[in-house]
């Protein structure tokens, strides 16, 4: 389904600041994965986001989605078959419109934009019962600005745009990371369902080693712009963080420095 | 004075179409767009052109709208594709239009390259057309005599057909904007002012919804433009200046009035707020000491005033309410020690 094949990328190359996000990448997702991505700060995890929605062109290597190959093709274009959650809970909606306009947009998602109504009662009768799906109430809200709703609605609202038109990759930016615990589970959860209910294809950075061991059917670890470690769904099932931890010291033989990778 | 404010109603409906241009780059786009100022003219001067070459000037006014409309795409074109600043790309391409107005007021003239202005005393117009059928219906000399014999007025208006139409052809661009941004697209470029990244995301083209969205209100912008020419019976190199910022202060002064709750309301509130402005204007005018002249430094300073206040009330606002909140906690604290006291 999504296939990343020998991705470079250099930041500020030939200048002091010259970085290597990604060195080499090479990751296949079948139809229906769920892979969690860990790693701590700087080790090409967004990079490798915003390679894939195309926020990001990769100085060499090869994209591929669903069989075409995309790797020129313009973010816009791509976004037809990418659902993307942001870490920011602001930066998923349209704050100074309704909610059922922030949904009319995600439903134009794969169609080309025309002069219809962006809204009208078949439209709202699926927006109702897609957002029932949530159990937030946010169904009875239907005109509320969305910038009125808080955090972690507006996070919920963001992951049922990005999932409702079945795209055929879904990316997951940390998109529980700005939220408090109890938020950050509701969204977990919801994630959960939303994936199983339409089979998504799924990639999910977080920095939260448990929720990675929970989530999905495959885990890998990234430092230094590498992938270090790839997990398979027989081994994830008895993964535990102390195997993680021991895992980065064995490949990297060194100690995991990141109190936030733990604690999330 | 009667007579002088119906004038100013009567254009200050015509300015609303303009008004409601800027509100979609202004406000929707969150684009500032200084074209408004040359795109104007454009509208004027392509009216004005053809109908002394003789064309209907139906015909005249919508070739006026689609120039307008090609002038904003230049913009959008300019900013996006070219990569300059929204302000630059107004300014350079206002700057553009001023030759370009010339131009095409000089294709009116066969011995002349550019002309300044075109006078279209004599010629007819939307109006004057307009003015044919509805002369004969008898509604004027009805509400005359109504106004002058029943409420006792000096002076009535020579006739009511102008305000009536530009009132319905208003309406309906109101009612089309309206729609228009309800629509996959409308809803598509208002995320863009929105959120960029977010629609974006949700595969939407945001350079092309851009060049759009300014075609589409410089298209407004000139159909005013036009609409004025032909009411004033003349058209002219330099009537769009300042023009932006008579737009913003309808856009400003009616949001400010009538509120944001609804699209409806808002375009609603931006044509009042364009209707207001000009009966302030006519209101100044009447004071013996300003000059017509002085006219751009007072709208200046309408903007300026509708921009700062509102941040000053809040200001004052946030204050008494952090007083309140302080002496809130401090009645707390009070009756939490005296509680201790008690205990003691």
């Amino acid at each position: 389904m999504l296939k990343l094949e020998g991705i470079n990328k250099i930041f500020n190359e030939g200048t002091p600041d010259e970085k290597i996000a990604l060195d080499n990448i090479n990751l296949h997702l079948s139809p229906g994965d769920f892979v969690t991505v860990i790693g701590s700060n700087g080790a090409g995890k967004s990079t490798m986001m915003n390679m894939i929605s195309g926020a990001l062109t990769p100085d060499f290597g090869v994209v591929t989605i669903d069989g075409k190959e995309v790797t020129k093709l313009p973010e816009y274009k791509r976004s037809q078959f990418i659902g993307r959650v942001f870490q920011d809970p602001m930066a998923g909606t349209a704050p100074s419109m309704t909610i059922e306009e922030n949904l009319a947009i995600a439903y134009s998602r794969n169609a080309k934009r025309g002069l219809r109504r962006g809204v009208n009662s078949k439209r709202r009768e699926f927006f109702r019962s897609s957002l029932e799906k949530l159990g937030l109430g946010l169904e009875n809200r239907f005109n509320a600005k969305v910038g009125l709703l808080s955090g972690g609605e507006r996070q919920a609202l963001s992951l049922l745009m990005a999932t409702f038109t079945k795209p055929a990759i879904l990316l997951l930016d940390e998109h529980t990371a700005a939220l408090d615990p109890s938020r950050a589970e509701l969204i977990t959860r919801l994630t959960k369902q939303l994936v199983e209910e339409g089979n998504l294809t799924t990639l999910m950075v977080t920095h939260n080693m448990q929720q990675a061991i929970d989530l999905g059917n495959r885990l890998i670890m990234m430092d230094k712009g590498q992938i270090i470690l790839s997990i398979d769904e027989r081994k994830k099932q008895q993964l535990s963080i102390p195997d993680l931890m021991a895992e980065f010291e064995n490949i990297r033989g060194e100690k995991m420095n990141s109190d936030r990778a733990l604690l999330g | 004075m009667f007579t002088a404010m119906f004038g100013s109603v009567e254009q200050g409906i015509i300015y609303a179409i303009m008004a409601l241009g800027v509100y979609l780059t202004f406000r929707v786009l969150d684009f500032p767009d200084l074209t408004v100022d040359g795109s104007f003219v454009t509208g004027a001067a392509t009216a004005a052109m053809m109908i002394v070459l003789g064309y209907n000037p139906i015909l005249a006014t919508l070739a006026a709208l689609v120039a307008g409309f090609i002038a904003g795409c230049m913009t959008g074109l300019l900013h996006t594709k070219g990569k300059i600043n929204p302000l630059l790309s107004g300014i350079l391409m206002m700057i553009a239009l001023y030759s370009i107005n010339l131009r095409i007021m000089g294709l009116s003239d066969e011995n002349a390259v550019v002309k300044p202005n075109i006078p279209l005393m004599s010629s007819d117009s939307i109006f004057s057309q307009f003015q044919s059928l509805w002369g004969n219906i008898g509604i004027d000399q009805a509400l005359t005599s109504f106004l002058k014999n029943t409420l006792g007025f000096q002076t009535a208006p020579s006739t009511w057909g102008t305000i009536l139409i530009v009132l319905i052809l208003t309406l309906i661009i109101k009612s089309i904007v309206d729609w228009f941004l309800k629509t996959e697209v409308g809803l598509a470029i208002r995320a863009t002012g929105d959120n960029k990244r977010m629609i974006r995301s949700f595969s939407a083209n945001t350079d092309g919804l851009i060049v759009l969205g300014l075609g589409v209100s410089n298209a407004l912008v000139a159909l005013s433009g036009a609409l004025i020419a032909q009411y004033s019976k003349f058209a002219d190199a330099n009537m769009g200046i300042g023009m932006i910022v008579i737009g913003l202060a309808s856009v400003i002064i009616g949001e400010a009035i009538f509120g944001t709750k609804t699209i409806f309301r808002t375009t609603l509130a931006v044509v009042a707020g364009a209707i207001i402005y000009r009966i302030i204007y006519a209101v100044a005018l009447q004071i013996d000491w300003l000059d017509t002249s002085d006219m751009k430094l007072i709208t200046a300073i309408i903007v300026i005033l509708a921009l700062v206040i509102p941040q000053l009330v809040e200001k004052r606002r946030e204050k008494i309410r952090k007083e309140k909140r302080r002496i809130q906690r401090l009645e707390q604290q009070r009756e939490l020690t005296q509680g201790g006291n008690h205990l003691a």
